[in-house]
């Protein structure tokens, strides 16, 4: 154990690539924790996982396109469907949950199959892999990439203070809202656009197809036990923090995959406070 | 001038009319109540007063004085709310979520104003319990004091003891009653059951196959008269 420890007291302060990684790590899991709260209860949560999807597409084009800077793209493609995945979600023809499946699939399909055709690469099968599953991608960030995260971030977070009582009310009661001249829809709109951003920063942090994990487990473990919308949206925050600094600190350590050892230990969280949840249930009544 | 007039209404889905051509205003301190079967459209009429769907035709003209602020709504519960982690006291605070326009959080006079709603309904006690854990009669009141930390003149309440024990039924009507006596709030309730909602209301809008609009007397007396109660399912409580 104390080797453990040694070795990763080196590795941070040795290597600049772990400092950054745990920095943008902590960035990623706070802003996708606080935003997870309103999706889940905005039963929104597969909203992510179609993202993540559209997201990987996006990725498949840029590499297509051989560009040097393929986020703008990405973000921008995003963004995009964020929007019209969240304008569909209430009067569509094709239900919510439908269309959402119905765009990650074809996404997730031309993605790769785009890869296929064009790639030059020699290892493709482990480009994809690294998208998918986020392998390395966040021991290999450039400086500029962690500034982008860090400043994208820092507007998330502000967003969300700023706008924290109106996306209360929006949450809990859409309708009451609207009705007594909230603009809901708005506030629908700012929350895609964040969700889109944040998915495509955490694409570095888990990988495309792990990414509704970090959105998803922190809320739910502090559902389990909190009783307030402040307080579930603090635990699920320091929860998902927490969580995240200890899967990279394990991955560095043992040598796993960042993004799965990360969700991994979300999932332990989550055991965890479902087993508090229960007792202290139980307890009261 | 009226508070509200409706000329011939029409509420609706996708330009098709579930209610047609609807004539009745509300007057500043009303207390009105809207009754008639289930799937009559009820609800439908009240989102259209809101303005949560466009009416397929014509017009609501609300008082010049009138502005959004100051219209309540207690809606039907969502699925959504049964359980979602929120207390009390964050409920009721935002009812005030319009009134902040561009700043971001409440006033301490909005939070004085919520405090004194939350005394008002009686929840005093239970101002930072979870939502969930409520009972529904006091779930109901959470929204009301909500409502009325939004509404300065008109409270717009659909079945609002839907689901409730005759007690807490009871101490709902008596909740709404007094807000119209004794605040002057203009009161607009949908109700399944006639015959305590319609002890207090002044005036009724039966809607349905036969459309009726008129004073407590007037529907009382039809009522006993033409046996309307049978389409019209009065017999419910």
């Amino acid at each position: 154990m104390a080797d453990a420890f040694d070795k990763l007291y080196t590795y941070i302060t040795q290597f600049p690539f772990v400092r950054y990684a745990l920095i943008v790590g902590v960035l990623i899991a706070l802003c996708s924790s606080l935003l997870g709260v309103t999706l889940v209860l905005k039963r929104f949560s597969f909203i992510g996982d179609g993202l993540s999807h559209v997201a990987f597409g996006a990725m498949a084009i840029a590499a297509v396109l051989k560009l040097t800077n393929s986020m703008p793209l990405i973000l921008c493609i995003t963004v995009i469907s964020a929007i019209l995945l969240l304008r569909t979600g209430k009067n569509a023809k094709i239900k919510g949950d439908a269309t959402v499946a119905v765009i990650s699939v074809s996404a997730l399909a031309i993605g790769y199959l785009l890869m296929n055709i064009f790639s030059s690469s020699t290892n493709l099968s482990g480009d994809v892999c690294t998208t998918l599953f986020g392998s390395t991608s966040i021991l290999t960030l450039t400086t500029a990439e962690v500034w982008l995260c860090i400043a994208l971030s820092a507007i998330v977070l502000a967003v969300f203070v700023l706008f924290y009582n109106k996306v209360f009310c929006v949450t809990f009661d859409e309708d009451f809202a609207r009705a007594t001249g909230v603009k809901a829809s708005a506030y629908n709109l700012i929350l895609a656009v964040v969700i889109a951003v944040i998915i495509v920063l955490a694409m570095n942090l888990v990988g495309s197809l792990l990414i509704s994990a970090l959105v998803i487990f922190p809320a739910l473990s502090a559902m389990r036990v909190f009783k307030s919308f402040k307080s579930v949206t603090v635990c699920s925050g320091i929860l998902s923090v927490v969580c995240t600094l200890l899967g990279i600190c394990i991955s560095i350590v043992y040598g796993t995959p960042v993004g799965s050892t990360i969700v991994a230990v979300d999932l332990v969280a989550f055991g965890i406070f479902m087993v508090i949840g229960n007792f202290s249930g139980r307890v009261k009544a | 001038m009226a508070l509200l007039t409706c000329k011939d209404l029409c509420p609706g889905y996708d330009g098709r009319e579930i209610l047609h051509a609807l004539n009745f205003s509300v007057e500043q301190g009303d207390y009105v109540c809207i009754v008639g079967e289930n799937g009559s459209g009820k609800s439908t009429l009240m989102k259209t007063l809101l303005g949560l769907i466009p009416a397929v035709s014509g017009e609501i003209i609300y008082d010049e004085g009138l502005q959004k602020g100051q219209i309540g709504y207690l809606p039907q519960q969502t699925d959504v709310q049964k359980d979602f982690p929120a207390s009390v006291k964050e409920i009721v605070l935002s009812g005030f979520c319009a009134g902040l326009k561009l700043r971001p959080f409440y006033s301490r006079s909005q939070k004085q104003i919520a405090q004194e709603n939350i005394e008002k309904m009686g929840l005093t006690k239970l101002k930072k319990r979870c939502y969930r854990e409520l009972s529904g009669g006091q779930q109901q009141r959470v929204l009301l004091a909500r409502a009325l930390c939004a509404a300065q003149k008109v409270l717009l309440l659909d079945e609002p003891v839907s689901g409730l024990d005759p007690a807490a039924a009871e101490n709902m009507y008596e909740l709404v009653g007094k807000l119209n006596k004794d605040d002057g709030m203009t009161i607009i309730m949908i109700t399944h059951d006639l015959h305590s909602a319609i002890g207090q209301a002044d005036k009724v809008l039966h809607i349905g196959e036969k459309v009726f609009f008129g004073s407590r007397g007037q529907y009382l007396e039809m009522l006993d008269a033409k046996g309307f109660s049978k389409s019209g399912g009065a017999e419910n409580g």
